[in-house]
C-alpha cells in the first residue's frame, strides 16, 4: 500500500473550532469507570452493567494481556466471548490490535455520541435517530460472510475470519452524506483489497455487488417497502482494490455499533454515505454493474458511482457546501471538495470520464 | 362564549403557541437538539408553522360541523403564529444553515423544487400578515377576502414542500396532507349543499 505523506491526505478545510473535540479520554473515563464496577462487583455485573466494555482483539484473537482497564480475554474463547457480549445491545466492546495509520492525521474527529446517534440506516427506520433506538433486536455475531460469483474461493467466512485477512487499523476519514452534512471518523478496519486478494477473482470479475442483511424479525425498516430490500451496493473492481477503500469493523477503537453496520460495512471516504453498505451479509463477484438499491428507487437522483463532487448537484440537496456534524447552531457551513478531498487518490480511476453524466 | 370568556381563551392560546419556541430554547440551553441541532431547530419551526397554518384553517370547518362561532375571533391570532413560526423557520434556514452565503442559497433556492415552493410560500404569506391589521381589514373591503384566499394557495404549498423534504418514506406529511384535504373537503362540501339547497329552492319558486 502507498503510505502517503500527512500533508497529502489532510487537504482539510475544517477549522478545529468548528469541530467538537475528539471524545476518546471521555470514552475512556466512561471504560474505566464501567470496567472498574465490573471489577469491583463481579464479572457477572460488568456483563449486566449499562456500559458493557470488554478488551478484545481485532484480526488476532487477544493475547491475553489487557491495558489493566478491561476484562481480560483469554485467547481459546476470546471469539465465543466476544459474540455474547455482541448480542447485549449497546455492548462498548474495545478493539486492542489495531495501528494507527496517517490517514486524516490533524483532523478533529466527531465526537463518538454523534457518530453514533445520527445516523442512516433505514432498515431500522428513516429518522436519523431511529437506528440507534430501534437495532437493539439485531444480532450481528456471531455473523457470516458469502463470497460467491466470478471468484475461486467462493465460500462462506466467519467474521472473525475475515476481521484475521489482514492487520486491522485505524483510518481516519471525512464521510460525507448526500443529504449535504458530513462527519469526521475513526474507523477501524481492513482495506477491501485484502478481501478481494484473498477471494483470488477470476477474469470475468468486473464489479462487486454487496448484500446487507435483511431481517424483517429484528429490522423494522424492512417491514415497509420503503427501499427494495435487501440494501445492495457495488463497486467497479478497481475502485474495491483502492487503498482507501475500507471495510470497517469498528470506529473509535471499539466494535461497530449495531446503528453503524455491525459487524462489518463499507466506507468509501470520496463517496457519498449511502454507497457505503452496511451489516454485509454477501460479497458477490460479478461481470455487469450491478443495479444498486438508491439508484433504483431513483435513477435521476442517485447513481452508481455517487462520487462527492460539488458541482453536479442533486434534485434536493445543494451539493457545493455541507454542514459539518458537532458545530454547534452557530458552526456554519463548510465547501464542498471533488472526490470530498480525496482527489490525489481517487481522482486517476475517474480520469476521462463524464462525471456530469456518471454521476 | 362573552367577552371576557374569549379574553380568557386568547391568552391561553397565546401562551401555549409560544411552548414550541420555548422548548426549543430549553433543549438548547440544555445541549439536547441532538447531533444536527440547526437540522432540529429547521424541522421544528417548519412543522410547527404548518400546525398553526392547520390550526387556522380548521376554524371554519368547526364553526360548518357543530355551528360555534366563537372561534372565529382565534383565527386571525392563529394565522399570526403561523407566520411566525415560518419566519423562525426562515431564519434558520438562511442564518444558522447557510450561514448567510448567499450565491449558496440563490442555488439552493432555485435549483431544488421542494426550497423553491417552500420559500413561495414564505413570500405568499407576507401580504397576509401585513394585512391582517383592522385598518387593512376595513380598507381593502371585499378584495381583502379575495386576497385572504392565498391561504389555500400557502397550504397546499406547504404541504407539498413537506412531500417532497422527504427522502423516502412520506408516512409524516401524509398526516398533513390529509389532515389538509379533510379541511378543505369540508368547506367544499357545505358549498356544494348550500349550492344545491338554492337551486332547489330556485325551482320550487318557479313552480309556484
Amino acid at each position: 500500500m502507498i503510505i502517503l505523506s500527512k500533508s497529502a491526505i489532510n487537504p482539510t478545510n475544517i477549522q478545529p473550532s468548528e469541530i467538537t473535540s475528539c471524545e476518546v479520554f471521555d470514552n475512556r473515563r466512561h471504560f474505566i469507570k464501567a470496567a472498574g464496577f465490573g471489577l469491583a462487583a463481579g464479572s457477572a455485573l460488568l456483563l449486566s452493567a449499562k456500559a458493557r466494555a470488554a478488551n478484545v482483539a481485532g484480526g488476532a484473537l487477544s493475547n491475553g494481556t489487557t491495558e489493566g482497564d478491561g476484562r481480560l480475554l483469554g485467547r481459546a474463547n476470546a471469539s465465543a466471548k466476544v459474540d455474547k457480549l455482541a448480542t447485549k445491545a449497546g455492548a462498548r466492546i474495545k478493539i486492542n490490535d489495531y495501528k494507527k495509520t496517517a490517514y486524516g492525521a490533524g483532523e478533529k474527529v466527531t465526537k463518538y455520541e454523534d457518530v453514533t446517534t445520527y445516523n442512516n440506516y433505514y432498515e431500522f427506520g428513516t429518522d436519523k435517530s431511529d437506528p440507534a433506538k430501534y437495532s437493539s433486536q439485531f444480532k450481528s455475531r456471531p455473523w457470516t460472510i458469502s463470497i460467491e460469483g466470478e471468484v475461486k474461493k467462493a465460500k462462506t467466512i466467519s467474521i472473525d475470519e475475515l476481521m484475521k485477512l489482514a492487520p486491522l487499523e485505524e483510518r481516519i476519514y471525512r464521510h460525507r452524506c448526500v443529504e449535504a452534512w458530513s462527519m469526521v471518523v475513526p474507523w477501524v478496519g481492513l482495506p477491501l483489497a485484502s478481501l478481494v486478494k484473498w477471494a483470488e477473482p477470476t477474469g470475468n470479475a468486473k464489479f462487486i455487488e454487496f448484500i446487507s442483511a435483511n431481517d424483517p424479525q429484528t429490522m423494522p425498516g424492512v417491514r415497509s417497502p420503503i427501499l427494495d430490500w435487501p440494501y445492495t451496493e457495488g463497486l467497479r473492481m478497481d475502485e474495491a482494490n483502492n487503498p482507501l477503500t475500507l471495510l470497517a469493523v469498528g470506529l473509535h477503537g471499539e466494535l461497530l455499533q449495531n446503528q453503524n453496520g455491525a459487524p462489518v460495512r463499507l466506507v468509501m471516504p470520496w463517496k457519498y454515505g449511502f454507497k457505503g453498505g452496511k451489516s454485509i451479509v454477501k460479497i458477490r463477484f460479478v461481470e455487469k454493474m450491478p443495479l444498486t438499491t438508491w439508484v433504483k428507487s431513483g435513477p435521476n437522483e442517485y447513481g452508481f458511482y455517487a462520487n462527492v463532487n460539488p458541482n453536479v448537484d442533486h434534485p434536493r440537496w445543494t451539493q457545493s457546501s455541507e454542514k459539518p456534524i458537532g458545530v454547534g447552531l452557530f458552526g456554519g457551513r463548510i465547501k464542498t471538495k471533488m472526490f470530498n478531498g480525496y482527489t490525489e487518490q481517487v481522482g486517476q480511476m475517474y480520469a476521462g470520464m463524464d462525471l456530469f453524466n456518471n454521476f | 362564549m362573552n367577552k371576557q370568556q374569549i379574553l380568557y381563551v386568547k391568552v391561553a392560546v397565546w401562551v401555549l403557541a409560544l411552548l414550541p419556541l420555548a422548548r426549543l430554547f430549553w433543549l438548547g440551553f440544555n445541549d439536547n437538539l441532538g447531533a444536527n441541532p440547526v437540522e432540529f431547530v429547521e424541522h421544528s419551526t417548519g412543522t410547527w408553522a404548518l400546525v398553526f397554518l392547520l390550526i387556522t384553517l380548521s376554524m371554519t370547518p368547526i364553526r360548518l360541523l357543530t355551528g360555534q362561532v366563537w372561534q372565529i375571533q382565534l383565527r386571525r391570532m392563529l394565522g399570526l403564529f403561523m407566520f411566525f413560526y415560518a419566519c423562525l423557520h426562515i431564519t434558520t434556514y438562511v442564518w444558522l444553515d447557510f450561514a448567510f452565503l448567499w450565491d449558496e442559497l440563490l442555488i439552493d433556492v432555485t435549483k431544488h423544487p421542494r426550497i423553491l415552493v417552500g420559500f413561495a410560500a414564505f413570500l405568499l404569506t407576507i401580504p397576509l400578515a401585513v394585512t391582517s391589521n383592522s385598518y387593512m381589514i376595513k380598507r381593502l373591503k371585499t378584495n381583502w377576502k379575495k386576497l385572504h384566499q392565498l391561504v389555500y394557495v400557502i397550504a397546499i404549498l406547504a404541504v407539498v414542500h413537506f412531500l417532497m423534504l422527504v427522502k423516502k418514506d412520506l408516512t409524516e406529511p401524509i398526516y398533513y396532507a390529509v389532515a389538509l384535504i379533510l379541511l378543505l373537503g369540508i368547506r367544499l362540501y357545505y358549498k356544494y349543499q348550500a349550492h344545491s339547497k338554492a337551486i332547489l329552492k330556485a325551482k320550487a319558486m318557479l313552480k309556484t
